[in-house]
This record gives structure tokens, sequence and C-alpha cells, in this order.
């Protein structure tokens, strides 16, 4: 096996890699960094969603020696500097957007590249953009809001609540 | 003004400083010093006769450690079932056997056949392709009451038959039943299909087993959302593990669901390989095989008649259900359909008769099990359902009719079985009414109309039996468990405190909840203590979380277990204080001695508690620490009314959710923001379920729905924002917290919300479309409503 570098979380790192090795297998197994997950099998669940040069990829549908010597950046190098939780990361604690945390990672990293596209998008297009994200558990509610919240917006009332 | 800390507060949950950073800890993320994998291989067939299993070209693989078939495991238990049903004729269940990998037979698609341990998880995926199984396909039973005609090929051959039970509850009242049934003035039937669903936690499972040699001891970590019971089941019935030599680790769990309660071959097969191999041995699911090896929810065909009287009581219930058992019994399965189905039947209603009869039965599917709400979303939505069809055929308003039949007294026993604490179910039908605007409904129809679209609102009930436990009460009704909760509170010196819970969290946020409960009582910061869950070694032996009862009763072991606590600091204090311990109040973490100004802080008395130079050692041992174990003496009954409002597009069938509505009654609410994330997510897989998922088989037993390109999970297009209300409260009246559990209601409220939406926006347009089985997709709403025009 030869060895695969990246810079991942702003530090050149490198591991041995097949030629069949995906990303997400590369970050959690050879570089141990487990806060990507993997929930599927056929790219469906971004559970895995990192950036990439970046870009929001899948990291089960690339193989790593593809990408050699590519920028990565992780759930692991969202907080500030400070270790401090980034605007992001800190909007989903706020409004519980989050529950057993497996899905967790993708959405915060699918929710970076929507706010760096598109810094006040309506709830319709947060809900449209987070199509490749699967939650089980909060059904998505806390989601769009923690979303909307770290782009600085509220989420509008439904359409047809009481006063 | 809403709390800012202890009970009532809405804290911000400390698991999601690590779940937001990449640095919680799931099964996956294990990696034992010297681990193999394992990979199995499944049957790609739902019925055979296995005449041979070639594995001589995958022993030679690169890396294979070996190859393991049945005869690997003579002498090994198979997987035990954990309850037993009675038929009507006496007799008990049918119950076959359940081996970890399949012997002699394949029964179902992913059925395991073979398993390859190597040094790679490729390794030993590329060696199971090499494994050559000689399988005589035979004819597979799908369709339940093919399964139980005359001459259907049967799953177990060592069985009588695919009829796995035959359950009347209450027999007693089936003459009455029938009778009233006759007699009634009016009768809605109704037969509907109650579609199998897939949970789908977003971790998949995953299983590490490890085995020391110096200790003879054995580890298993897996994703589990009750450890214990995994210990207890696995050692005991399966591999002869005394529970002193065996530990199970649950950590952080990715989603449970009721999927990851049961017991499975993968958790067996890697602690019986990681002892045989002396090597641990790691499983991770795929998800194409948690579709076919995960156990499925729900499969419930059902017919259901409502009696009303001239005056549109309710005067009896008389329902006939199918339930579908799959190729073997799950751990809890045989208790789905029966007492978490059959004793739900009354709904809000004052019905004074019911009579149930449940035939389960096998086939050759993946066996099905309990999933969010297990038995009481098949009660609500059948009876939500008649009694809207009820109301359509007698021409009265659904909301009215309810309210007409509801239960107003408390406590209310029902005629199954089961005796409602406390309610007040018009209480939440109201707060719901007000919620929607229900009032507003007609212009919002008529704007509708003016866009070519129909518009419709459902609004239901629903009740549910929560914190499931009386161990004495599930041990008549067949359960060969116990369901009671512990709790151990440590007291440090330093007045810090771990409280070692047999609850497990998986999502629900217990670290943050249970700690408020725990602080509240003391009153000091809950940044004190710390809730320790997942791992049989450190805590005390409990049964887990699943049907909504982890606060209810392990919360309330937890309550009893701090109140000794309390109780024995409260002696330390007064013997410090010179004063009698009756005089002793503790509040905001300070003991004080009633009409004095003395006063004593937490962490004085709990260091005094562990360095007892001034301590009445006469009376009390040193230390703090105490454990309870709590048992109650009901199910509580969290209760509450739901509102859908959609709009269908007549040109292709399409529903839009545009308004879900929840108004609950869990009694106290410890952490209102926890608590209303739980009815968002139930009411998303609620939702799903009425319009989306659909576990689906082709008559060959063929799973067609094995990924998530083939299976609808709900996307956060699909839902809409939702309102939800927790503010009727009635507290529980026999646990000490007054709570009732808010896990599933959410997916039990909402199915039959959707459905009579959909039914009311259709009718709305002139389609005579008196029902639609779930899930709700385009096609069949177009299909329904042009087979009606």
């Amino acid at each position: 096996m030869e060895n695969v570098t990246l810079t991942v979380n702003g530090k050149e790192r490198s591991a041995p890699a097949e030629g069949r090795t995906l990303l997400v297998e590369f970050l959690r197994e050879g570089l141990r960094l487990t806060g990507t997950h993997v929930g599927c099998d056929t790219s469906q669940c971004g559970a895995c969603l990192v950036h990439v040069d970046g870009e929001p990829v899948k990291a089960c549908s690339v193989l790593v020696q593809d990408i050699a010597g590519a920028e990565v950046t992780t759930i692991e190098g969202m907080a500030n500097a400070d270790g401090s939780l980034g605007t992001i990361q800190a909007a989903f604690r706020e409004h519980h957007g989050l529950q057993c945390g497996f899905c967790t990672p993708g959405m915060v990293m699918a929710a970076a590249s929507l706010l760096k596209e598109n810094p006040k998008p309506t709830e319709a297009e947060v809900r449209h953009y987070l199509e490749g994200n699967i939650c089980r558990c909060t059904g998505y509610h806390n989601i769009v809001k923690a979303v909307m919240a770290a782009s600085g917006q509220d989420v509008a009332p439904p359409a047809v609540a009481a006063e | 003004m809403p709390k800012d800390h202890g009970i009532g507060a809405s804290s911000k949950r400390r698991e999601d400083a690590r779940f937001l950073t990449g640095k919680g800890r799931y099964t996956d993320d294990i990696n034992v010093a010297g681990q193999a994998h394992v990979a199995f291989l499944r049957s790609d067939v739902a019925h055979g006769r296995i005449n041979g299993i070639d594995t001589s070209a995958a022993e030679g693989m690169p890396g294979v450690l070996r190859v393991f078939t049945a005869k690997d495991f003579e002498g090994v238990g198979g997987l035990p079932c954990g309850w037993q049903i009675t038929s009507i004729d006496g007799n008990p269940m049918q119950e076959p056997k359940h081996p970890i990998l399949a012997d002699g037979k394949v029964r179902h698609v992913g059925d395991p056949i073979a398993a390859v341990v190597a040094e790679t998880a490729a390794q030993a995926r590329d060696a199971a392709e090499a494994i050559v199984p000689d399988i005589e396909t035979l004819p597979a039973v799908i369709d339940m009451k093919a399964a139980l005609a005359e001459g259907a090929p049967k799953v177990h051959d060592d069985l009588t038959s695919n009829l796995c039970y035959d359950w009347g509850f209450v027999q007693e009242n089936k003459e009455a039943v029938d009778k009233a049934v006759a007699e009634a003035a009016h009768v809605t039937t109704l037969e509907l299909v109650n579609n199998r669903l897939v949970a789908n936690p977003m971790e998949p499972r995953v299983a590490v087993g490890d085995y020391a040699l110096h200790s003879d001891e054995s580890t298993l970590y897996t994703t589990s959302q009750n450890p214990h019971v995994i210990r207890l089941l696995m050692g005991a019935f399966v591999l002869g593990i005394p529970e002193h030599k065996l530990r199970v680790v649950a950590p952080d769990v990715g989603g449970g669901f009721g999927t990851k309660i049961f017991h499975y071959a993968e958790e067996a097969f890697c602690t019986f390989a990681a002892k045989e191999l002396q090597r641990p041995v790691k499983w991770t699911s795929t998800r194409s095989e948690a579709f076919m090896s995960d156990a499925h929810g729900r499969d419930h065909v059902t017919k259901i008649e409502l009696a009303l009287d001239a005056d549109n009581n309710f005067t009896a219930i008389r329902c006939q259900t199918y339930a579908n058992m799959g190729a073997y019994l799950s751990t809890f399965a045989p208790s789905v359909p029966t007492w978490l189905h059959g004793t739900l039947l009354a709904g809000n209603y004052k019905t004074p008769l019911i009579y149930t009869n449940v035939k389960a039965v096998f086939t050759n599917t993946v066996p099905v099990d309990a999933y969010r709400g297990a038995g009481r979303p098949e009660a609500t939505f059948q009876l939500e359902r008649v009694i809207d069809m009820a109301a359509r055929e007698l021409g009265v308003d659904p909301v009215a009719l309810r309210r007409q039949n509801f239960i107003t007294e408390f406590p209310y026993a029902t005629p199954v079985a089961v005796e409602y604490d406390t309610g007040d179910y018009e209480g939440t039908m109201t707060k719901l009414l007000a919620m929607i605007d229900r009032d507003g409904f007609a212009e919002r129809r008529r704007q509708s109309e003016a866009n070519g679209k129909l518009r419709g609102l459902g609004i239901n009930c629903y009740i549910e039996a929560c914190g499931i436990a009386p161990s004495q009460l599930v041990g008549q009704l067949g359960a060969r468990a116990g369901l009671y909760e512990s709790a151990t509170v440590r007291v440090n010196a330093t007045g810090g405190l771990v409280v070692m819970t047999g609850s497990h969290s998986h999502g629900q946020g217990h670290e943050t909840s249970f700690a408020q409960v725990v602080a509240d009582m003391i009153g000091i910061d809950e940044g004190q203590v710390e809730i320790v869950h997942g791992d049989t070694a450190n805590t005390p032996m409990g049964m887990g979380t699943y049907g909504s009862r982890s606060l209810a009763v392990g919360g309330s072991a937890m309550v009893r277990a701090t109140e000794k606590i309390i109780a024995k600091a409260k002696k330390i204090a007064s013997h410090l204080m010179e004063a009698s311990a009756d005089d002793i109040e503790l509040k905001d973490g300070k003991f004080t001695v009633a009409g004095t100004d003395k006063e004593l802080a937490w962490g004085d008395v709990t260091l005094a508690a562990y360095v007892p130079h001034n301590y009445p050692l006469d009376e009390i041992e040193p230390g703090l620490e105490e454990t309870a174990f709590y048992d109650p003496n009901n199910f509580t009954y969290p209760a509450g009314a739901y509102a859908c409002e959609v709009e269908v597009d007549p040109e292709t069938g399409k529903v839009d959710i545009l308004a879900m509505a929840a108004a609950d009654d869990f009694g106290n609410v410890v952490n209102p923001m926890i608590v209303e994330g739980q009815v968002h997510g139930g009411l998303a897989q609620g939702i799903g379920q009425a319009l989306l998922e659909n576990c689906a088989y082709d008559a060959d037993g063929q799973l067609l729905s094995a990924s998530y390109m083939d299976y609808a999970m709900p996307r956060a297009h699909d839902m809409p924002m939702f309102q939800v209300d927790h503010s009727s409260q009635t507290p529980c009246t026999h646990n000490p917290l007054g709570v009732k559990g808010c896990g599933e209601a959410g997916a039990i409220g909402s199915p039959p919300s959707v459905v009579n939406a959909v039914i009311d926006a259709l009718q709305s347009g002139g389609h005579d479309v008196r029902h639609i089985d779930m899930p709700l997709t385009p096609a069949r709403v177009w299909s329904a409503m042009n087979a009606a025009k």
C-alpha cells in the first residue's frame, strides 16, 4: 500500500491506503478522525460529508488516492481556534439541533457549505439544501432553526398557527 | 419566567459538546488492539434448504483466520425470546429455534449462512464472496393469510404450522362484544394495513467482541439500548458465560427507536469468535445489511369494527389482527401485537366492551419487533381511523364524536386490563383546537380550492402506556424478565456526584436531564452531577431504555437513591451541628437547623462522610453512596390530541403537509427543550410512516426496499415546522417525579392525523375515498381518487 498525504484541518497528514480505500475509511481508520461517520452505503445519508478543497463532498464517494494532496476539513476542524464551538456548532447546541449526534457532523458540514454559498437562506432553501443529509432523531425542525439562527435569522411560525 | 436550572429548565445538553466536535465515541469508533474483522455471508433467497457450504476457497484467501458455519455452534444456545404468549386454547405460543448461523435452512433474505473472520474488513468481505453455499430454493410464504392456509410451506419444519399464537383478549368479553356489535344502532368497519417499517437509526449496528485470557472474561461493545439485557440474554441463554465473566458496553449509540433493544446473532457471534480465536473480533453493519438483519416494525393487517348506539355512544370495539413475526421470534416480538396493542384499544374513550383477536404468523421475512411506539401506534391508528370514518358515516363532527365519548373521570379501569391513573383529554383537545385555528380552516380550504388544490384537516387523539414496567404485572402477561430500573448515586468527598443508571441514552439527553433532577434535589449546580450509563461493569443491573420508560422508571430509581443520600447526609449534618436530624433542612446546597443560624455547606458534609474524624460511627457507616431499584405499580399514560393539515394536488396525488400540531400531556416535564425535540422526532417518523416509508417484499420474498435508494426516509423538505405544546399536565400519580414519558408520542399520534387529513381533503373534492393504506404515496392517492370518481 502506498502512503497518501492530505492536508486535514490545516495539518499535513499521511497514512497508507489501497486503491479501493475511500476517503471516509482513510479519515476514520487511517487518521483515526472518527467524527466523520458512515450511515449508509449508497451516498444518500450524508453522515460522512466533509469539505474537500472547500467543496462539500460525501467522503464515501471518493477514493482517497484520487484526491492526494487535497485540503480536507472535517468536523474536528470546525471549532474556533480557542476550542470553543464555531457559529454553526453553537447554533446547533442552542437550538437542540441534534439528539443522538450521529448525523450531526455531516449536518454541520453541509450547513457550513450552504451558508458559504448563501449567507441568508430562506427556510425552504435550508430544507432543500439539506436534502442529502438524513436525520432520524430531530424531524429536522431544530436543525432548520439552528441553521437559520447561524445565518442570523429566525424561522417564521407555521402558516396556520393561531395568534 | 422559565426556569434557568433544575427540574423544568431547558438546560442545554452537555452531550452536544462532544457530538458537535467529532469527539463522540460510538461503537465503530472503538478499535481493540489486535482486532480481526468479520463479514457475514447472508442468504439471497427467502427460503431454502442448505445442502452444503463450500468454504474451501474462502479459507485460502489472504488474511482469513477462520470461516464459521452452523456446525461450529453445536452446543451453543440459540437466540432466546423474552416473552411468551398463551393462545386461546391454553397452549403456549410456538417458539422456533433461532440459531446464530442458519442451520439446515435459510428462512429470510439476510439470514446469515456463514461468517469469515479475517485480518481486515476488506479481506473478510472478499472471502465471504468466495464461499459457495449449495441452497435448494423452497417456496416462500410472505403474505400472512397465505402462510396460514392449509398446505402452505412451513417456515419451520418442526412446528405444526406458521401460526405462532392465536390470542384472544379479553376472551371472557368475546360473547358480550359479539352481541353488542350485532345489536348496535350503527357499526363502522375498517380493514387496513399497518405498513412494515424499518427503524433506521442513522448509526448501523456494530459489535466488537473481546476476550481476556488472563481473567477468562469476555467483553462485548455493542450498539444497544440495554447492555444489561444483552449481558443476561447472551450470557445465560446463548453462550453460557456467567454474568461476572461478561461485560457489555454500549457507548454512544446513534439512535435506537426500538431496533437496538434486541439481542442479535452478530453480538453473540463476535463474543464467541473472540474467545475461539483469542482475538478481538469486530463487525460493522452496512446499511444494506441493516435493512435485512435489523428487526423490522409494525406489519399488521387488521379489521376493526366500532359499534355505536343511537346517541353515538361507543358501545363495543371488535378487532381482528394478523401480526407478522417474520422468520424467527425477535427478543420481545410476541408482546408487541398483544400486550402493547390489545391493552390500548380503549384509547381515550369509555367504550365498555372490547375484544381483540391476534394471530401472529411466521413468514419468510426479517423478524418484526418493537419500533418506536410498538403496538400502541397500531392500536391508535385503527381506533382513530375508525372513529373518523364513523363520524363521516353518521354525518357528525369527528371532534364532537370524540369529545362525547372521552373518559373524564380518573382513575379509569378500561375493559382491556389497564387502569389509567390520570388524564385530561378535553384539556389537550381544547389546547389543540386553539393551536390549529380550526375556525379559520374553511377559509384556508377556499384558498386552496382557488389554487386547484384540495385541503384537508385531520384530528385525532392518542393514549399510550409508557414507563414500561410493573414487573409483577408483566410477569403475569408473559414477560420472562423484570422491568424495574436502577440507580447508584455516588457522592465524592468534595461534593460532586456520579449517578450510575441502568437506563441508556442514545439521543434522549439523559446526561443532561437526569443531572437536572439530582442537582435540583440537592440544590447544587448541574455541572457537579455526572451521569454514567451504558457499561455493565460500572452500572447496577437495569433494564435499559425503551417504551418511554427512562425518566418514569429510571429517573424514579435515581430519585429514590438520591433521597437515601439526602437522608444520610442529614444525619451527618445533624451530628456535626449537634441538632436533631429531623430539624435539618437541605436547600440550595446548604444544611441548616430549623430555628437557628447554624449552617453547613453540602461539601462540608460530604467531606465528613469520607474523613469521619467527627462522625456518628456508632450509628452510620462512613461514605456516601446509595443504590435504589424502582419497580412502579402501574404504567404511565401520556395522552394528547394531534392535528394535521394537508394539501393534495388532484393532478398528481401528491400530499403536502402544511401543519402538524401536537398537544400532549406528559405530566411533569424536566427539560422542555428535550421533550419538544422528542416529539418532533416522533412526528417525523409518524409522518414518514403515513406518507413515505414502506418495507416492501415481492411475492418470492425478495426485499425490494433494502437501501436509501428504495426506502423513503423522511428528508428535511418533507417536513413542516411543527407546533408542539405540553402545557396540559396531569402528573402521574404513582411515580415520585409525576412524569409520564414522551419518547414515542409523536410516532403514535401522528399517522392517523395525516391519513384523516388526506381523506378529508379527498372527500371535500367529491372523491368518495373511505381509506387508503399507508404510505399515502402520490400513486396510491391518485389511484384511489380516480378509482372513486
